[in-house]
């Protein structure tokens, strides 16, 4: 699998987690790795949430909605890994690795 | 006055820029772009019909926007956004009315096709009460539009043939339908499940038979596999009596024998398979794939079930149409910024044209065909 890369060690994973955000955007992948995932949000994720987010088949992923459901970057990293089984949501493990996962769960928290 | 540009429309076609909310306008005899029409909103899930003199084509968008294209002018003609989040449309027989489905909020929405008002808002509340998505959206002979709900599980189906609308409801017809197709001569309408195995069925010459669970082997099984991304049915994959259909989640395009509604057998394909069509000649069967296996292309034999031959484009193959008569295929490209054009005979590259973010390809030929 072309896509699956791992940048970043477990144990370091396990510290950005409990350091947040912050330190997270200073350990993201690198700037090619975020460009491809920008794009497999974009189009791939868009293929169900919608090119924008605004939602489809998927629910919508706008971050006012998802700070109002009371979303983190650990709750959505945990969707996105695992799935939601169920819905159509299926579980992106297997494709990426647990830093990409982290980088697209931080990207829509964010407001842009 | 717009400029006008008399080519006949019969050897136009239109290319979805998925990215820009543009469409470009093609010409499939010459196979060159031959211009590119602006301010179509997001259209990354966009379809398109066309209006049965070739002339028109209403491009359904995503976020809810129906735009009526006029070929000639190379132009919007004019523009409605008639809903929160579109996913599909159709054309009615006569060509009068433009149907619209939607996710957000719901239901289908009906308008006029030369004036693009609005002549019938129809919520899907389903059995549950519950507003539900809509999916399958397509015409029938009749005046009949037939589509799906995909929350509540049920297929509606609404005639337009006695001037006021009459709505059909069949219920419990399976779990979570996701996209339907009708058979080419309008006859069958059959609905993908994804919440459990089997499709639905339902004959348009007989609707007081009510649905039919078929296949009731077949689907995701035991062992459910992700699925990357939802597969498409379309009237493409009906070839003779079999009928050609993407597995959910499986590495497989099962054949159906439609006399019987019988399972005939399932060919293993590189991955999950996207769209499965049938040639217009309904001798090959063209499969894509989804992510991350995008960027394959498969033929097959609609004979023999044999592999023809293994083409891989490039990464984001997500669309592919026929010349009319099928010389030719055309297949969106989407990461190369590409559509490529081969020979049906020998798979040779013929073209290759530069088109932003390729996405669905719509040729007018499409304006006489049910169920597109």
């Amino acid at each position: 699998m072309v896509l699956k890369q791992t940048l970043i060690p477990i144990a370091l994973v396990g510290l950005l987690m409990q350091a947040g955000t912050e330190a997270w955007a200073q350990e993201s992948p690198a700037q090619p790795r975020q460009q491809q995932l920008d794009y497999l949000l974009k189009h791939d994720c868009g293929s169900c949430h919608g090119m924008t987010l605004q939602g489809g088949l998927g629910p919508s992923l706008l971050p006012n909605l998802l700070q109002q459901k009371g979303h983190t970057v650990d709750s959505l990293s945990l969707i996105i890994s695992k799935g939601v089984p169920g819905t159509a949501m299926p579980p992106w493990g297997p494709i990426l690795a647990d830093d990409d996962i982290r980088w697209i769960a931080n990207q829509l928290l964010q407001s842009k | 006055m717009s400029k006008e540009y008399w080519l006949p429309t019969g050897d136009l076609g239109i290319v979805i820029e998925r990215a820009d909310g543009r469409v470009a306008l093609v010409n499939t005899t010459d196979r060159e772009k031959l211009a590119v029409i602006d301010g179509l909103g997001d259209l990354s899930h966009a379809s398109a019909v066309f209006s049965r003199d070739e002339r028109y084509a209403y491009i359904f968008g995503r976020d809810g926007g129906l735009t009526k294209i006029d070929l000639i002018t190379r132009a919007i003609d004019r523009r409605v956004v008639q809903s929160g989040n579109s996913i599909g449309g159709a054309i009615s027989q006569d060509g009068s009315l433009v149907a619209v489905s939607n996710y957000t909020p719901g239901g289908v929405q009906v308008f006029n096709s030369d004036t693009l008002e609005r002549v019938l808002d129809l919520p899907a509340i389903g059995k549950d009460g519950k507003a539900s998505k809509t999916v399958g959206l397509v015409d029938a002979p009749g005046n009949r539009f037939v589509f799906s709900l995909f929350d509540s599980g049920e297929i509606w189906l609404v005639d337009f043939s006695k001037g006021e609308p009459v709505v059909t409801k069949f219920e419990d017809i399976g779990k979570q339908p996701y996209d339907a197709l009708i058979t080419p001569d309008g006859r069958y309408y059959i609905a993908g499940l994804f919440g459990e195995d089997g499709l639905a069925l339902l004959d348009l010459w007989h609707p007081e038979q009510g649905v039919k669970h078929i296949l009731p082997n077949y689907g995701r099984g035991e062992q459910r596999m992700p699925v990357y991304k939802m597969p498409h049915l379309e009237g493409w994959a009906v070839a003779g009596n079999k009928a050609f259909i993407p597995a959910v989640g499986r590495h497989e395009v099962l054949v159906v024998d439609m006399n019987t509604w019988q399972e005939l057998d399932r060919i293993p394909v590189h991955s999950q398979p996207v769209f499965v069509m049938a040639s217009p000649d309904s001798r090959q069967i063209w499969v894509n794939f989804a992510f991350p296996e995008n960027k394959h292309l498969q033929v097959i034999d609609a004979g023999s079930h044999k592999h023809l031959t293994h083409l891989q484009p490039g990464e984001g193959v997500l669309h592919m149409e026929f010349t009319p008569r099928g010389e030719a295929v055309w297949v969106s490209v989407r990461n190369k910024n590409e559509v490529h054009v081969y020979n049906t005979q020998n798979f040779e590259k013929l073209a290759s044209l530069p088109v932003a973010s390729p996405s669905g390809i719509f040729f007018t030929a499409r304006a006489h065909r049910i169920g597109l």
